[in-house]
């Protein structure tokens, strides 16, 4: 086990003379057998960072270590790590246990112990009846199970999972997710988790890395980003609606700073008789929750109400009021939270 | 085109029936004349019936002991050369072609493009545009009469080349990099899982190129002036030569019918890998 430290991590591609630079500078330290997730729209560059941790990109400028070691010049091989990929990537025409025991192959170890490994795997993951198969005898869910195996059988010091849930359906993710989780605790090794899913992300984490734009915004744990968000990009990424936030709203009144931009969560709006004047554009039933989008003045914002308070009228005016103490300030032009309020 | 009729069934078996019989009769002449003495064939009109001579014309054949004024090179060892030239040139072929895709696909060497388009170009080059050079270098390397001369020259290929590259640039990007996890080095992959992967490609090819081996005639034919030497195809030409009249047809045409088995072997054995091939696909 080992901890993983990013050290002003840069990474660009030149081509000719033009250099595009996605990854300006992280600075981060995982300790050792921590669980974190990298989160981030598409693009942002989350997946380059994990590649680079795991040796498949050059890493441009700075230094990544895993324990003590700086593993910049390392083959993949060589750096304790074991990967699961998003298609899974195991090979088609060996046999399930031939693609767990095929890295132990080659780096030569006994194949009493390649048996007892894969075998112990194989039971942690349930997939010991069908060792012998071909991977595209198995359905997706199952595929999915053999690569962690992969993973596992390794003993690596460090996990790296990048979006291993995305090709599953519905079900078997949230299924997978609370694997994961048990797995993690039972084995207790470091691992990084990419995924662009702000529920995996939140689920998941103990702390979480949110990436936009080559940039890491917050690195924190859920509590810490959902409540506190670091940033106007983390207010509006995390949670779902996402964050109100609001340029023209009476800041003074709620003892804002002036020109700051004011953030408030749909379930920390409350709609009663006074407060902000608001006309109603439309209304959601969720189930449990309603959603009513409304306009204050010629801002958007959402409200989040249970289902037994009754719908305002689409068109009609209504009353809401944030919740003392939920409120949060954002500087206007770089977007970065004020912690006065 | 899809309701039945019974007079379109009747025609659509005709056109059938009439395409069989035309490929198929020049096959079965050839055949019935390998089993009549000279004498019969040479009469007006052939019989078209097999005649009692089986035995003692492919006994002739392969032993060389018959074949009138022609040369008589035995069968038997035609058979040899010509099996051991379109082996060399059909496993040849796909070795250096798979080792030749996997560089120009997985490594980032100079001129990488310039070399790739090197070999396509090549593609428009068929042995007999650039046969009077080719004859010259392997003359003057001391290589005709040997099976290096019969085969080298036509091993290179653009074709195989470019095939493997088109099936390795379909392989995901996902299953290098995990093997590069796993820590195989570049030739381990190759070994362990590019080859394995491209069993299909590489049994279509070993049938086309083994039969493009075999039915070598123009360079064989400039490389070989020893009996010893002639691969079977070549061997059937020497064995026609002279007048009609004291010609032994009919150990001729045994001598053809021979030469007709091995190729027919590999299609039917291969036939099975091809269906695989197509019914599972490993990816």
């Amino acid at each position: 086990m080992a901890s993983i430290t990013f050290k002003n991590v840069v990474k660009q591609y030149a081509s000719g003379k033009t250099v595009n630079k996605v990854i300006h500078g992280v600075d981060a330290d995982i300790g050792d057998g921590e669980f974190v997730v990298i989160v981030g729209p598409s693009g942002c560059g989350k997946s380059t960072l994990l590649r680079m941790v795991a040796g498949l990109e050059v890493i441009s400028e700075g230094e990544i270590s895993i324990g003590d070691r700086v593993v910049n010049d390392l083959e993949p091989s060589e750096r304790d790590i074991a990967m699961v990929f998003q298609n899974y990537a195991l090979y088609p025409h060996m046999s399930v246990f031939d693609n767990m025991a095929y890295g132990l192959k080659i780096a030569k170890v006994p194949l009493a112990e390649i048996k007892a490994r894969v075998d112990k795997a194989a039971k942690i993951l349930e997939i010991g009846s069908f060792l012998t198969r071909k991977p595209r005898e198995l359905s997706g869910g199952q595929r999915q199970r053999v690569a962690m195996g992969r993973a596992i059988v390794r003993q690596p010091k460090v996990f790296l999972f990048d979006e291993p849930l995305s090709n599953l359906d519905a079900k078997l993710r949230a299924q997978t997710r609370l694997e994961i989780q048990k797995l993690h605790r039972e084995l207790g090794i470091t691992s990084l988790f990419v995924t662009h899913d702000q529920v995996e992300a939140m689920t998941l984490a103990q702390r979480m890395l949110v990436m936009n734009a080559g940039v890491m915004e917050q690195f924190d744990t859920p509590e810490v980003v959902y409540n506190r968000p670091a940033t106007t990009f983390v207010a509006s990424f995390i949670g779902s609606p996402p964050m109100n936030l609001l340029r023209g709203a009476p800041n003074a009144a709620h003892g804002g700073p002036p020109d700051a931009i004011l953030g408030v969560r749909p379930e920390h709006l409350n709609l009663g008789n006074e407060g902000w004047m608001l006309q109603v554009d439309t209304v959601e039933l969720l189930g449990a929750e309603r959603l009513v989008h409304a306009r204050l003045g010629d801002e958007r914002l959402t409200i989040r109400t249970d289902e037994a308070t009754p719908a305002p009228a689409v068109g009609s005016t209504v009353h809401a009021r944030p919740t003392p103490g939920r409120l949060h300030w954002f500087d206007a032009t770089t977007g970065r939270r004020l912690e006065s309020a | 085109m899809v309701e039945r009729r019974p007079l379109l069934n009747v025609l659509s078996h005709l056109v059938l029936i009439v395409g069989v019989l035309v490929v198929a009769f020049p096959l079965y002449l050839t055949v019935v004349a390998s089993t009549q003495t000279s004498d019969a064939i040479v009469q007006a009109p052939m019989p078209l019936l097999p005649g009692g001579h089986l035995i003692e014309n492919y006994t002739a054949a392969w032993n060389g002991t018959g074949g009138g004024s022609g040369a008589k090179a035995p069968v038997g060892r035609m058979m040899f050369v010509s099996l051991v030239s379109a082996l060399v040139i059909s496993i040849g072929k796909i070795a250096i072609s798979l080792l030749s895709a996997f560089a120009i696909v997985y490594f980032r060497f100079p001129f990488r493009m310039f070399f790739f388009w090197a070999i396509f170009v090549t593609l428009m080059l068929p042995v007999e545009v650039r046969i009077g050079p080719t004859y010259k270098v392997v003359a003057d390397l001391g290589m005709l009469n040997s099976y290096a001369g019969l085969t080298v020259p036509l091993i290179a290929s653009a074709t195989a080349t470019f095939l493997f590259r088109q099936f390795f640039l379909t392989v995901p990007d996902e299953l290098v990099e995990a093997a590069r996890m796993d820590g195989a080095g570049p030739m381990r992959f190759f070994k362990d899982i590019l080859v394995p992967l491209s069993k299909t490609s590489i049994a279509a090819l070993f049938v086309i190129q083994f039969i493009y081996g075999w039915n070598q005639y123009l360079w064989p034919l400039l490389v070989t002036t020893n009996e010893d030497m002639y691969p079977v195809v070549i061997g059937i030409k020497r064995m026609i030569s002279g007048g009609d009249s004291d010609m032994q047809w009919n150990v001729v045409m045994a001598t053809a019918v021979l030469a007709m088995i091995p190729p027919a072997i590999v299609v039917i054995l291969m036939q099975k890998w091809f269906v695989k091939g197509l019914v599972d696909t490993e990816k």
